[in-house]
């Protein structure tokens, strides 16, 4: 989230398309009512008339999958109905930037953008460029009117997106989409403010990213990006995965956001220099700019005094990628299939249940040779062996199955959806014989760097050099060591050298207070830039930050900032340099994140001039003052929302595709049906049956998609187990209108077989009002839905049904590769 | 007796006294049952929900090393005391009776499993990684590149680079670990040499 939970009782509107908090994150609805009470008003846009709908003011349904045509048709309201923040749009955005006149879109090019290749399915992204000025900085238009400034594109590009056309694809009636389009377009006034809420209603689509992309479009042009109550939110799934994303347990990236290494780049200054954006703009702060002090400083804490600036930090040791190697998760499984994994860990997970084509996976399963599976409680997936369908016999993987120990049976941090970083105490000692995660880590790690002390082996270094410091007096493993490491140390006297004289920043030995002390010399270690200042040492004295419960709340915003500690700096509104005019002050003066007090002194300084507030995006003084105001954008190198946004792999302006699976023989905005950058999986030489879909194919004639319901959790280990939640909802169902209901044959509870193209699971049949048919270019369109929580191995009778993902496609968004789940295509018939 | 809270609601059929005390209790040993908090005396334990990434706050009552009951925290901002029926139910996750409690092995072609101990159970593990490790150890790979030409123009040409890494170990998990042993855990498997690392934020 940019914002943070409670933030979302400031908003003036709020717009939940892509999720369902009062579902998914009951509680965060507490303050949707808040803001309701203050007056707010409540978008719905779903599928289905969900639990949220059902609290909002305005509820509209829409076709899985159609969610860049709905929003596309806002942009275009917005701007010719002159709804858009003019001096944010101008000042804030690219949407001044003059483009490569030699760029097209999809109108001039039938659905694709200029460069691509459809051989590679890739696109040379040449033409999508800026001009530049003499200083190698990109040309602009304020007045907004160049016909190849970012603003005239963006206009002419969502043209082709008319009342009509939006409503044939969605589903949407015309005049639901006027009345939510004014609703929100409304918050386009300086002193309002609307927030989004999605989850992965937006992420699990062959357009994922341009789904929220074409969001992010809407809230810069509507100057809602660092307000309160404004901002784009994900609702995040798991208590945690905001924090095991921070921390790179993903193949692309390593803590803090810093790229893995690939192949070509040969040694450190090779990685910093390609992973170090450049700026000729004086104005433009570039944080990115720091990249080589923050690997430099993970390669501290990972080798410790192994990592020396003679063997560049340890740098080979770390693993490298092919170039363009993508390990991701379809690929994994399909390499998997492919029997290249001889050993595998399933750590806190369950990916035959969870994964996209889960029949695929299990498949997979079976060509390991070991596999190591961490978890509370048997699962689908350490028991795949004796799995339905399946002889065990004829399995050869041995599965080690480890308990491991609850959320209450050790202590450490989680960081929830707002960047909160929040500190959970033991309660109890681990059931059974069970350990916390990080014991078995722990276990595991000092019995294979034994083997290779003792034994040797292929290329010990990583593994003997690893720092490994956590013991404390009665731990075996004291997790408190584990996060002063990811804060990070002064491994020397650190001092400012730009200050005459210079100035101490830190003494060799302490906690680093943040990483703006980062050094590239190797002075300074971080486990986790990102989390630098969590774990810290005021005045000599150690402060776990994230422990903290001061209920303090000086803007009267509810951001609480002594409760926890939010990553970056404790910032709890990130972008909030984008909620001052030039000259410093609130857009919304009746809830200002930050302003600029001129008068104040700043206590470093001494000199008058302090932002008050939230932790500022730097302490710059307003963008409007002369030569020393900085662009509000931190992040970027040119400083500016992206509008124009050339670093995605499908176009720098989202576009409408269909889903993979989709009840359309034709898109109706152009000839290109599907996303042209997707990798497909099927339909070439060497394709495996596994992975077939089928489009507008009258066996499988309805749209499907997959959700979640408050009494359980992702593929239900932890809650299928747990009899209260068990009763509350016991079994697999499948959703759908009474229309199709009456159409089938199919009455409320009966059982029913749901089949895709690559696997059927049996249902109850839950025939509501809260689907309904929708007519999509000219027919009417059946949608059903279904949960993924549940799986054969529990309940041991097999009465809850299997996993919804056994139907579900092998294609994965253009850009992060999330599987497409939430639209594929499906039959239904009476069991 | 063993009763489901289902069955426990038929048989007390919303006779007032029955249902409120319960089956085979009298009224007065209820009374004085009810005296005693079930978390009376018991020490309290601050916690985050384990579920969805609210982050709402949790006091864990226990006594006697036990987790004897669990509720909201009312001190907590953002959940102020309430909880939805998963955060409601952590007390189920400790108390119950289908949880892991020993290491279970199960050999290649075996039809059940067998428990095991832990020390068994961790070398055994270590010491595949290790083989398969050494086995499938890559020191170099090909990798496709663009590289300028003396002309001034750019051409791909494959070369062998180093890469030092496995592709024979995959790795998922997780997002319900703690930030603490998320970082150690990608930082071993990275020692490891491996790349094929995912989790549950691809899905």
């Amino acid at each position: 989230m940019t914002n943070h939970w409670i933030d979302l009782r400031n908003a003036d509107v709020v717009l939940v398309m892509g999720g369902n908090p009062a579902e998914n994150h009951p509680i965060s609805m507490k303050w949707i009512t808040k803001a309701k009470e203050q007056g707010a008003k409540l978008i719905v846009v779903d599928p289905r008339f969900t639990r949220t709908a059902a609290k909002a003011d305005i509820y509209a349904p829409l076709r899985s999958g159609s969610d860049i045509a709905f929003l596309g048709g806002m942009i275009k309201y917005i701007l010719e109905n002159n709804l858009y923040h003019r001096e944010y749009v101008a000042n804030y955005t690219n949407a001044t930037f003059l483009v490569n006149p030699e760029f097209k879109g999809p109108g001039q090019l039938n659905g694709l953008f200029s460069g691509y290749d459809p051989k590679t399915r890739k696109y040379d992204k040449k033409t999508w460029s800026y001009q530049m000025d003499e200083n190698g900085i990109p040309k602009k238009d304020m007045t907004l009117r160049d016909p190849n400034c970012v603003f005239q594109l963006l206009r002419k590009h969502y043209s082709r997106y008319s009342l009509d056309t939006v409503s044939s694809i969605t589903g949407t009636p015309e005049e639901k989409l006027v009345e939510i389009y004014k609703t929100y377009g409304s918050t386009g006034k300086p002193d309002r403010a609307g927030t989004e809420c999605y989850a992965m209603g937006w992420t699990q689509h062959t357009v994922g990213t341009q789904n929220i992309r074409a969001m992010a479009i809407i809230q810069l042009l509507l100057g809602n990006v660092g307000m309160a109550g404004g901002g784009v939110n994900a609702l995040r799934g798991e208590s945690n995965v905001q924090g095991s994303t921070d921390h790179g347990l993903l193949f692309h990236i390593l803590p803090g956001y810093l790229a893995v290494p690939s192949a070509s780049l040969v040694d450190l200054p090779a990685y910093i220099e390609k992973y170090t954006p450049k700026t000729k703009d004086p104005r433009s702060v570039n944080w990115w700019s720091n990249r080589g002090k923050y690997i430099t400083s993970y390669l501290k804490a990972v080798f410790g005094k192994s990592a020396t600036k003679e063997n560049d930090f340890g740098y080979a040791w770390h693993p490298k990628l092919d170039e363009g190697m993508n390990a991701s998760w379809l690929n994994l499984f399909d390499q998997m299939y492919n029997g290249k994994f001889e050993g595998f860990f399933a750590w806190g997970q369950n990916p035959a249940c969870s994964g996209s084509n889960a029949g695929k996976v299990r498949k997979a399963l079976g060509k390991l040779k070991w596999m190591v599976n961490v978890n509370l409680f048997d699962n689908e997936t350490g028991s795949f062996w004796r799995g339905p369908g399946l002889n065990s016999a004829d399995i050869q993987t041995e599965v080690f199955m480890l308990p491991c120990a609850s959320s209450v049976e050790k202590e450490g941090s989680i960081t929830n959806s707002g960047r909160w970083a929040q500190w959970r105490y033991k309660a109890i000692e681990p059931i059974g014989q069970s350990k916390p995660d990080a014991e078995i880590i722990d276990e595991l790690q000092k019995r294979v760097r034994k083997l290779y002390q003792t034994a040797g082996g292929k290329f010990p270094a990583p593994i003997v050099n690893l720092t490994w410091d956590y013991q404390t007096a009665g731990k075996q493993i004291d997790t408190h060591e584990i996060a002063k490491e990811i804060n990070g140390y002064y491994l020397e006297d650190v001092f400012d050298t730009k200050a005459t004289p210079p100035k101490q920043l830190g003494k060799k030995g302490q906690l680093c207070a943040s990483f703006a002390h980062l050094q590239a010399d190797g002075t300074t270690s971080s486990g986790n830039w990102l989390y630098s200042q969590s774990y810290t040492q005021k005045e000599g004295k150690v402060i776990n930050m994230m422990a903290r419960r001061g209920k303090a709340d000086p803007t009267g915003l509810g951001m609480f900032p002594e409760w926890s500690w939010a990553w970056p700096v404790n910032r709890r509104i990130i972008y909030n340099r984008a909620s001052v005019d030039l000259n410093g002050r609130p857009w919304n003066p009746k809830r200002p994140v930050i302003m600029w007090d001129p008068v104040k002194l700043d206590k470093n300084t001494q000199k008058p001039g302090v932002w008050v507030g939230d932790v500022p995006d730097g302490p710059a003084p307003p963008m409007g003052t002369d030569g020393k105001g900085k662009y509000p954008f931190i992040m970027r190198a040119d400083g500016m929302g992206s509008i124009f946004g050339p670093g995605l792999a499908d176009g720098p302006f989202p576009e409408h595709y269909e889903a993979l699976e989709c009840p359309l023989q034709e898109n109706l905005l152009s000839k290109q049906r599907i996303n042209p950058a997707v990798k497909l999986f099927f339909g070439k030489e060497g394709s495996k049956e596994e992975d077939i879909y089928l489009s507008c194919d009258m066996r499988f004639p309805y749209v499907a998609t997959t959700y979640r319901v408050t009494e359980h959790w992702q593929t239900g280990v932890l809650s299928r187990h747990l009899p209260w939640l068990l009763e509350a909802v016991p079994q697999l169902f499948v959703e759908m209108s009474e229309e199709l209901g009456a159409e089938k044959g199919i009455k409320n509870g009966d059982k029913v077989v749901v089949k895709s193209a690559r696997g059927q699971v049996v249902a109850k049949a839950m025939v509501t009002g809260r689907l309904k048919p929708f007519k999509v270019a000219g027919s009417t369109v059946h949608q059903v839905g279904l949960p993924y929580h549940f799986g054969w191995q529990y309940p041991e009778d097999g009465s809850g049904g299997d996993s919804a993902n056994l139907l579900t496609p092998t294609i994965g968004d253009a850009n992060t590769m999330i599987p497409e789940t939430k639209a594929f295509m499906v039959s239904v018939d009476k069991a | 007796m063993s009763l489901s809270r289902r069955d426990f609601l038929k048989l007390s059929g919303g006779t007032a006294v029955a249902g409120a005390v319960g089956v085979g209790v009298t009224p007065q040993e209820a009374a004085a049952q009810a005296e005693e908090l079930r978390i009376a005396g018991a020490k309290e334990t601050k916690t985050i929900c384990p579920f969805c990434s609210v982050g709402c706050g949790i006091t864990a009552h226990t006594k006697d090393g036990k987790l004897v009951y669990s509720e909201g925290d009312a001190e907590h901002p953002i959940s102020e005391g309430t909880l939805c029926s998963k955060g409601a139910s952590l007390y189920q996750i400790v108390n119950n009776e289908t949880r892991l409690t020993k290491p279970r092995y199960r050999a290649p072609g075996a039809k059940d499993w067998k428990e095991v101990e832990w020390d068994w159970a961790l070398d055994e593990i270590a010491k595949r990684v290790k083989d398969t490790r050494d086995r499938t150890f890559k020191v170099t790979s090909k990798s496709k590149i663009k590289e300028k030409q003396p002309d001034g123009t750019e051409k791909d040409v494959e070369k062998e680079f180093v890469v030092n890494r496995t592709d024979a170990i995959a790795h998922v998990g997780s997002a319900a670990l703690d930030n603490e042993e998320c970082y150690i855990l990608q930082k071993w498997l990275r020692a490891l040499g491996l790349v094929y690392i995912e989790h549950q934020a691809r899905i």
